[in-house]
């Protein structure tokens, strides 16, 4: 479960007011909101990039406000999906699982298994540079859950992709969340992604939370 | 389309070809005058060796025999690679800083950096030389460095001034403004957005760092770290002021190129410099390769 009580971030003339905000475990919540409304800052203080000015962000319980961004346990995937140029794809997929001493035979097991899942097993031994959009973003994806966090934070991950790839990835992440059982918070602009993917639509409007509505299929 | 538009466009068509071979021959004329000039430099120095050459010597082989130019080259090639490997060390953490952090006084100390490079030679050897005269810095850095013994047999002055470690500093002093313009520059270029993630995925600050930020930088490292080089080579103000241009000690190839005109020797003079014009030639064209290419992309 996320937890965002009375967060308040300033930076210039750009600010967050008074944000109260619970997220349930399995929750998939969509932000949306104009361009300047604070939806990445938002996901960077949940992932520890940025501290909040004031108030306290809880996560399972615990106050991980001050926390840094390698102790939360979660997953971060940006709009570009932010591959690292220097390293192959299975470098990239299995990046954090080296950081976290997994000898090689499990990474290989893990990053193998992985690949499968996100049907990019054909471009382990390639660099990333050579790779579409859609791929790029597969491989965020796996990137970003190999380790099994309990939460994922996209920003605008599917933005730049052609309408086939887009459809794909979207039917990729729904399925993500509803096997894993993973608490995602996803900022996009796209209306029909929002009601594709989301259980809870959030609305942004100037650093303030404007409106939620829910947009389960049973209710 | 119209007639009026076919006339035009014929008559705009005839200009814009007029148009585009004055444009390129003028930028064209301007690379090949500033070519020539330096083509036309070195050719010279060329011709002038080989106008001056007795029958069956080579002004240039001549040149490197003599012991105490050996021991300028020696002492050349060590302490340019020295000052520019300190030039590196400082150069990595002071331009990223300055390409990712916003602090008070950033500005000012932006422009601090940039003395070195805007400031005569000759005043930075005197700055240097002041202040390894200048009591509280000199006691500070005894009291650092205990083994320099300020009542002991030998004082800081007396172990840096006028002797090589003040060759390697006057060179690293100027050699790392370059270096830090360089990868500041370098560092700009990288999407922060790596360093990001890679902390969300378990990194400290630190292994973000080199694992992530550094390997992008590569390119940028061995531009900066082959200016220092090649800067360091070709400094001789500061060394002159603060290391002094005595033989077999603190001689270095540019300062050889003075010592060798001062005594009226001026062939041996230019066959120096053509020799320091090959190698810093050499180490720019390595650096040219490995920045496109990339070291570790």
């Amino acid at each position: 479960m996320i937890s965002l009580k009375a967060i308040e971030f300033t930076q210039g003339e750009f600010c967050i007011k008074d944000l109260n905000c619970e997220i349930t475990q399995g929750e998939y919540v969509i932000i949306m909101g104009n361009t300047g409304s604070g939806k990445t800052t938002i996901l960077e203080m949940i992932c520890g990039l940025r501290t909040p000015t004031s108030g306290e962000i809880i996560l399972n319980n615990q106050n991980v406000t001050n926390l840094k961004p390698a102790l939360r346990g979660i997953g971060y995937v940006p709009q570009d999906g932010a591959l690292f140029p220097g390293l192959s794809v299975r470098e990239n997929l299995g990046f954090a699982l080296e950081l976290r001493k997994f000898d090689n035979e499990q990474i290989a097991e893990k990053v193998e298994r992985i690949s499968k899942e996100l049907k990019v097993s054909h471009l382990l031994d390639r660099g990333i540079t050579s790779l579409s959009g859609g791929e790029k973003q597969r491989i965020a994806l796996g990137r970003a859950i190999i380790f099994k966090p309990t939460v994922l934070l996209f920003d605008e991950p599917l933005s730049a992709l052609d309408s086939e790839t887009h459809t794909e990835l979207c039917e990729l992440l729904k399925s993500i969340s509803e096997d894993r059982e993973l608490t995602i918070i996803h900022v996009t602009h796209n209306i029909n992604e929002a009601d594709l993917l989301g259980d809870r639509l959030i609305r942004l409007q100037d650093g303030k939370l404007i409106s939620t509505q829910s947009n389960k299929k049973d209710e | 389309m119209s007639q009026s538009n076919n006339n035009l466009n014929a008559i705009n068509s005839g200009r814009l070809i007029l148009s585009d071979r004055i444009f390129k021959v003028c930028f064209g004329l301007i690379l090949a005058f500033y070519a020539i000039l330096l083509i036309g430099m070195l050719a010279a120095d060329g011709f002038y060796l080989i106008d001056g050459a007795k029958a069956g010597e080579n002004p240039i082989l001549e040149a490197i025999s003599q012991p105490e130019i050996q021991n300028s080259i020696y002492l050349s090639l060590i302490s340019c690679s020295l000052s520019a490997f300190l030039s590196i060390i400082v150069a990595i953490p002071t331009g990223y800083i300055l390409a990712n952090s916003d602090f008070k006084g950033k500005q000012l100390l932006d422009s601090t950096l940039d003395i070195p490079i805007v400031l005569p030679p000759l005043v930075v050897g005197i700055s240097l030389l002041i202040m390894f005269q200048f009591p509280p810095f000199t006691v500070a850095l005894s009291k650092i460095f205990p083994f320099f013994g300020i009542e002991g047999d030998k004082t800081l002055n007396e172990w840096v001034v006028y002797q090589v470690p003040a060759v390697i500093l006057a060179q690293f002093t100027v050699a790392a403004a370059f270096a830090i313009r360089t990868l500041k520059v370098s560092f700009e270029q990288i999407d922060g957005r790596h360093e990001q993630v890679a902390l969300t995925l378990g990194c400290s600050r630190f292994q973000a760092f080199y694992r992530v930020v550094l390997p992008q930088a590569a390119p940028g490292i061995v531009t900066a770290w082959t200016l220092a080089w090649a800067r360091s080579l070709g400094e001789f103000g500061p060394l002159l002021i603060f290391a002094g241009a005595t033989r077999n000690k603190t001689e270095v190839l540019s300062t050889t190129v003075f010592l060798e005109m001062s005594i009226g020797n001026l062939q041996s003079a230019v066959a120096v410099s053509i020799i320091m014009v090959a190698v810093a030639f050499v180490v720019l064209m390595i650096a040219r390769i490995f920045g496109k290419r990339g070291v570790l992309i």
